[in-house]
């Protein structure tokens, strides 16, 4: 079903009745409800405040949702506004922040924002239709439904973690009177939920109920209405529209359970439902409301209001998908004696339940964790609770919390595992049931439901469900995880080896103190503010650019964590990582929205999104890394990349980090320069103090090196290069020479001067030198040859033939046999190969020309100290 | 004593002859491991701690493996491979990732292959192969972490890279490659262990600046350091028979007939020979494996005389052997482009050149030799060319006559001479001729 989002059609916005209040100092008048009139649709949709609704946004597929608040109007009736409170759709919460989420999102999921800063008041042009939010418990799993028009909240959104939201910030207030009044029966959830909302009577939820209605109309409607409703034959036109809608959720989830219970069963065991008033039990066989498992999913009703179903822990059809649920029965007081019967059973299958328990436990920490925590709650409600249930109550739960960490695969074992359980308690059902109905008492103590479980088989349903395909698992690949854990240092030195790793990130970073403050009060600014900049960073290799941002953004992000100031998105990337520059689009989207799109259209897309105006938008902080890269001949994607931040909409900072000072003006035309800006910034390598201090502080008091030995690694590489990456390079080095030396026992175990020493020669050394001292004879008298030659020329350059004769004169003088042109040939390949020499390709044979890699002396040196 | 024993030493002798030939073959083809890499110790405990290191506690490394060809780069990581391996602990953990520059000549093979040697790609589909001009790298090589926590390097399995021809890939466009892959190693992401296996000295040149800070700067050099003595203690050890042969008294005839062949003069002589021109191990082998295709039967070790023979064939002029099978115009044509090369000090020459120097040797001297027509001068010139005995200059174009492009004689004087002394049946007079200062 698609919304019919954009008012193609002329619509119409007006209040609805005379305003409620006037208020004076701001002039504005409160009205009770909207009315939208949209041509062509004989209705107009009414909207009134508590009520959800979808409004317009960028994205045309995914409208923005929110609960209107207050609707107001000012004195000349030009202005109609609504105040609302805004709900995050899953693909506006950035991606990195999805990961908190612990499992995989629900396409309809939508999170209650209690983000600050964010224009709460909306004009009311802007809405589009009412929407249908559901608030579901945290661990109740979705309803597998399809249907586009109804949401789900389970968790609040304040833009740095996400909360369980309390029910009654979602619905309480759309809540009308009971509907537990209007139904004499015990309903399940669903048909509360759209009870209510049919006997609000809004012509908006007519409207939508109506056209689903017409969608789901079945054959096998009029049956399914007389069961639901044995005692009352009267049904107003709402209850049929809300149980068809109920039937239809019904199926759907029905069919998930049968995915998730693994065999078939022949005797699935199916549960009804009934007020606790034994009159009502006699009937239960003709026409029960059977409750279905996908009532289970608005169990999360205010327990006052809601009559929960309660359903035994051994139920089979349940049990994969409601862990909620399974877990109620041990925490209710046993008040039926029928109960203790199932509570002795109980406590007979408990060791293999326990066993299965302290499995599963053991194999996730963060289940037992939340289980127990649960179980703590569990106990504020009744102190009842038998030891037996406390193993089963893990058991329950640690499935269900596998499901919402998404991790397929293990629960596939598990429901194997647990068919098996299952189908020994199933025994137990049939055994309780033999003696009488079963009844429980729900968490609130004041309304009293029992339930009653009849097995029956239902084929007839069972046809309607068709197999829903799994939904794919979202293919990213990945390195499997080990199968053996790292091994921890087992002395200093490899601690101090862990600790040196360019990879450990250190807890702050010395000696870039200047660098960290400006970038930071840059960014913050701008964050402040609301407002865009760019910012260009330079410096050569090794100098803690990177960190130096990366840094900031860590620090940034904590203080927006501890509100104090405003949140924003971090994206960062990097021009080495792209095949093509304008890849950068597509990156800069996937990051910010989630959205896959082709480079052409993602710059569309992002060129929209900076441009336009919208409602609740956050400061992005762009980082691109070698930003050199993403030089095109037109320098389109660098000309966007400063552009967009200058758009005064865009609340865009982009910070650019490449090698050269002079980027800018070397390789920018001046468009893009002139955008760039001034803010420059450029990062002097480091000296051999603060090589010193880097080393120190990643050492943090382990005590592995001598002072001496570092001060020499920082002052040769700070003369070479103020590379800190090759500077702990060395040190690394040094602490494996270190240890490999350590076998004389007078050693103090600490690097020494003589270890960084090795470590130097061995990383800086040419090996030239030492190549021409190994080669073989031949190639040395070649080489020797090569610079007679050259001297004999006066050129830096020979042919092979003139070099092969001064070497047959060498061979000669030398005493050995002079070797042939062949043989001439693979000698200087040889050394060609090895890059001491400089040749032309080798099919040239002799006339190929020769020069040295090397320089003479360092030739002649060699070949002297041998 | 034992039955067996007496069993043993009665093998016949052609089952001895064929085991000795597979085991040595083996060795010289195969390139079988040896147990220990000799002489390169220090080597292989440095390679061998890191490669450990990296399967065992997961730290990020990178490596280069730099020696001439033949100095045993190869064979020193296959052999620190093969003893990792035998460690269960690395076994278990360690992912290898072997390409080399030759075959993965761009990056987007280069990550294909990655993503086949991963087993990635029953993950990523086909999307590797419908739209591989979409970026990877993040997918591949930083999807590892993407899914987990920073915290990871200890969670997810370390990868050995192995670029073989190590100097090859910094051609790539960028060197995105290896920027991304020292990038890792560099990071707490999926522990890596990048090994490059090259022979090129200046290679860290190569690296443009960003990817050389990101590269550790480990190198393992391999130079051949070894003198002769150890060169001849190799080729001993190589021919020897291991103890373990079945037929101990024919594996102790065979050891004790290498012994005395090493010691011999001669092939010492030859040995030495070749040894100063290399101390390439594939040269050797090579030279190993023609004394080796002469044991037989009725001969069944190797003399001293075999292994001349085959130092003769390994060191004789290639160039020179081909003179040999030239036609005595032809062989005429090249002494008359020698005395061109003399007189205009390597000028190039065209055919009608060396047609005219040919006649005026005819004309002078020649009793033995009369002319040819010049359709058949022009048919052996142009024989020569597809010989790459002469090549053409490289500005002529192809435009210009056949008779008049300019060539260059792809030949030095000595070779000629070598060709001349041996040709079989050379009239006296073209020898003459030859040797003549000018023509």
């Amino acid at each position: 079903m698609k919304y019919f989002t954009r008012p193609r059609v002329k619509r119409e916005y007006r209040w609805r009745g005379k305003p409620l209040s006037f208020n004076r100092k701001l002039k504005t008048y409160d009205y009770g409800s909207l009315v939208i009139s949209v041509e062509g649709l004989p209705r107009p949709t009414i909207i009134i405040p508590e009520q959800h609704i979808l409004i317009e946004g960028d994205d045309e597929d995914n409208p923005y949702v929110a609960k209107v608040i207050r609707l107001f109007g000012d004195e000349s009736g030009e202005q109609m506004k609504a105040v609302v409170q805004w709900f995050v759709r899953v693909s506006e919460v950035p991606l990195s922040k999805l990961k908190l989420l612990g499992r995989e999102p629900h396409p309809q999921e939508i999170f209650h924002y209690q983000g600050r800063i964010c224009d709460d008041e909306v004009n009311v042009e802007s809405i589009l239709r009412p929407v249908q939010v559901k608030h579901l418990d945290s661990a109740t799993p979705f309803p597998n439904s399809d249907d586009k028009d109804t949401m789900y909240v389970k968790l609040s959104w304040d833009s740095k973690a996400f909360r369980v939201v309390d029910s009654a910030l979602v619905e309480s207030a759309c809540e009308p009177a009971s509907p537990s009044s209007q139904l004499p029966h015990a309903v399940s959830g669903v048909e509360t939920e759209s009870l209510h909302s049919a006997t609000k009577l809004s012509a908006s939820k007519c409207l939508s109920t109506k056209r689903r209605n017409l969608a789901t109309r079945t054959p096998g409607v009029c049956k399914k209405l007389e069961l639901h409703t044995p005692e009352k034959k009267s049904i107003i036109g709402e209850d049929v529209v809300s149980q068809l809608l109920d039937k239809e959720l019904d199926s759907k989830v029905m069919l998930a359970h049968r995915l998730s219970s693994s065999p078939p069963q022949p005797h699935p065991v199916t549960h009804r439902l009934t007020p606790i008033n034994k009159a009502h039990r006699s009937p239960v066989t003709q026409g029960t409301i059977r409750l279905k498992p996908s009532t289970i999913a608005l169990n999360r009703l205010p327990p006052s209001k809601m009559n929960r179903p309660l359903l035994s822990a051994r139920e089979n059809s349940t049990r994969a998908t409601n862990p909620s649920q399974r877990k109620e029965p041990q925490t209710i007081k046993d008040e039926d004696p029928a109960l203790d019967v199932i509570a002795e059973e109980d406590s007979k299958s408990s060791p293999v339940l326990l066993v299965a328990a302290t499995l599963r436990s053991s194999q996730r920490k963060s289940a037992l964790l939340v289980s127990s925590r649960i179980r703590k709650q569990l106990n504020l409600l009744d102190n009842q609770q038998d030891l037996n249930s406390d193993g089963e109550d893990e058991d329950e739960f640690v499935p269900s919390q596998k499901e919402l960490n998404g991790c397929s695969e293990e629960d596939e074992d598990d429901g194997e595992e647990e068919a098996g359980l299952d189908s020994e308690e199933e025994i137990l059902v049939k055994k309780g049931r033999g003696t009488t109905a079963v009844f429980r008492t729900p968490r609130s103590k004041q309304k009293t439901h029992s339930l009653t479980r009849t097995p029956r088989k239902n084929p007839n349903k069972k046809q309607i469900m068709p197999g829903t395909p799994r939904t794919p698992h979202q293919a990213t690949p990945s390195i499997p995880c080990r199968s053996l854990p790292t091994r921890q240092p087992a002395n200093i030195l490899e601690e101090a080896r862990a600790r040196l790793h360019v990879s450990s990130v250190p807890e702050s970073l010395p000696c870039r103190e200047q660098e960290f403050q400006d970038i930071y009060s840059f960014v913050e600014s701008k964050i402040i503010d609301g407002t865009g900049g760019c910012m260009y960073i330079s410096g050569v290799p090794g100098t803690g650019k990177t960190a130096t941002v990366h840094e900031v953004m860590r620090c940034l992000q904590h203080a927006a964590d501890v509100d104090e100031i405003p949140t924003f998105h971090f994206i960062e990337i990097n021009g080495m990582k792209m095949t093509d520059p304008h890849q950068a689009y597509v990156q800069i989207l996937q990051n910010l929205t989630g959205q896959k799109a082709t480079p052409d259209h993602a710059a569309a897309l992002l060129d929209k999104r900076f441009n336009n105006p919208a409602p609740r938008k956050q400061t992005t902080v762009l980082l691109v890394d070698e930003l050199d890269l993403l030089w095109t001949r037109k320098q389109n994607v660098m000309y966007n990349l400063f552009d967009w931040p200058t758009q005064r909409h865009a609340r865009l900072v982009v910070l650019t980090i490449a090698n050269t000072m002079d980027l800018p003006e070397r390789i920018m035309i001046n468009r893009v320069a002139s955008r760039l800006g001034l803010t420059r910034m450029s990062f002097q390598p480091y000296s051999f103090k603060q090589l010193q201090q880097i080393i120190m502080s990643r050492l943090n008091k382990v005590k592995a090196f001598e002072e001496d030995a570092l001060q020499l690694v920082s002052r040769k590489v700070a003369a070479l290069s103020g590379d800190a990456r090759r500077c702990l390079d060395i040190c690394r080095r040094a602490t494996e020479i270190c240890e490999h030396s350590t076998t004389n026992p007078s050693a103090t175990g600490l690097v020494g001067m003589s270890h960084v020493m090795e470590a130097l020669n061995e990383m800086f050394s040419s090996a030239y030198i030492t190549a021409i001292k190994c080669a073989s004879m031949q190639e040395q008298l070649f080489l020797r040859a090569v610079i007679a030659e050259f001297r004999r020329l006066g050129l830096e350059e020979a042919t092979f033939q003139q070099v092969f004769v001064q070497h047959q004169a060498l061979c000669r003088l030398e005493g050995l046999q002079p070797i042939s042109v062949s043989e001439g040939l693979a000698v200087c390949q040889r050394l060609g190969a090895c890059r001491l020499l400089l040749l032309e390709p080798s099919r040239l044979g002799v006339l190929q020309r020769v020069r040295l890699n090397v320089s003479q002396d360092d030739v002649l040196y060699a070949l002297k100290a041998d | 004593m034992s039955k067996r024993k007496v069993k043993d030493v009665h093998r016949p002798i052609g089952e001895c002859i064929t085991q000795v030939q597979q085991i040595l073959r083996e060795r010289f083809c195969h390139q079988q491991l040896p147990d220990r890499p000799e002489g390169l110790e220090a080597q292989y405990k440095h390679l061998l701690e890191l490669l450990r290191r990296s399967a065992i506690q997961g730290e990020s490394n990178s490596v280069l493996i730099v020696g001439p060809r033949g100095a045993g780069k190869t064979m020193l990581l296959q052999c620190v491979l093969r003893d990792l391996l035998q460690e269960k602990e690395a076994q278990k953990n360690l992912l290898q990732v072997h390409l080399n520059g030759l075959l993965q000549t761009d990056d987007r093979i280069a990550l294909k292959e990655i993503t086949r040697q991963l087993n990635l790609e029953n993950v990523v589909g086909d999307k590797v192969f419908v739209s591989v001009q979409t970026e990877y790298y993040e997918q591949i090589l930083e999807n590892k972490t993407a899914e987990k926590s920073p915290g990871d390097r200890s969670s997810s399995r370390p990868v050995l890279f192995v670029l073989d021809e190590f100097d090859l890939f910094a051609h790539h466009k960028n060197q995105t490659l290896l920027y991304n892959l020292f990038d890792v190693s560099q990071s707490a992401q999926t522990p890596v262990a990048v090994v490059g296996v090259t022979c090129r000295l200046d290679v860290l040149e190569l690296l443009e600046k960003r990817v050389k800070s990101r590269f550790s700067h480990r190198q393992i050099h391999l130079l051949s350091s070894f003198g002769f003595s150890e060169y001849l203690q190799t080729v001993r050890t190589q021919l020897s028979l291991p103890d373990d042969f079945t037929d101990r008294g024919f594996a102790q005839d065979w050891n004790s007939s290498i012994q005395t062949l090493c010691e011999d003069k001669s092939v010492e002589e030859a040995l030495q020979r070749h040894f100063n021109s290399s101390k390439d191990f594939r040269s050797l082998h090579m030279l190993l494996m023609l004394c080796l295709s002469r044991v037989s039967v009725s001969k069944p070790s190797i003399k001293p005389a075999d292994l001349l023979d085959a130092s003769r064939l390994c060191l004789c002029d290639a160039k020179a052997n081909m003179l040999h099978g030239l036609s005595i115009l032809e062989l005429c044509l090249i002494i008359a482009m020698k005395h061109l090369n003399d007189v205009y000090e390597g000028e190039p020459f065209n055919l009608q050149m060396v047609h005219n120097e040919f006649k005026k040797f005819l004309q002078r001297k020649s009793n033995s030799m009369y002319n040819f027509e010049q359709p058949v001068v022009m048919k052996a010139f142009e024989h020569l060319q597809q010989l790459e005995l002469i090549r053409p200059v490289d500005g002529s174009s192809a435009k210009t006559q056949r008779e008049f492009q300019l060539m260059r004689l792809m030949l030095d004087h000595s070779q000629i001479m070598e060709a001349l002394q041996k040709y079989p049946q050379c009239p006296t007079d073209v020898k003459q001729w030859a040797m003549s200062a000018f023509g």
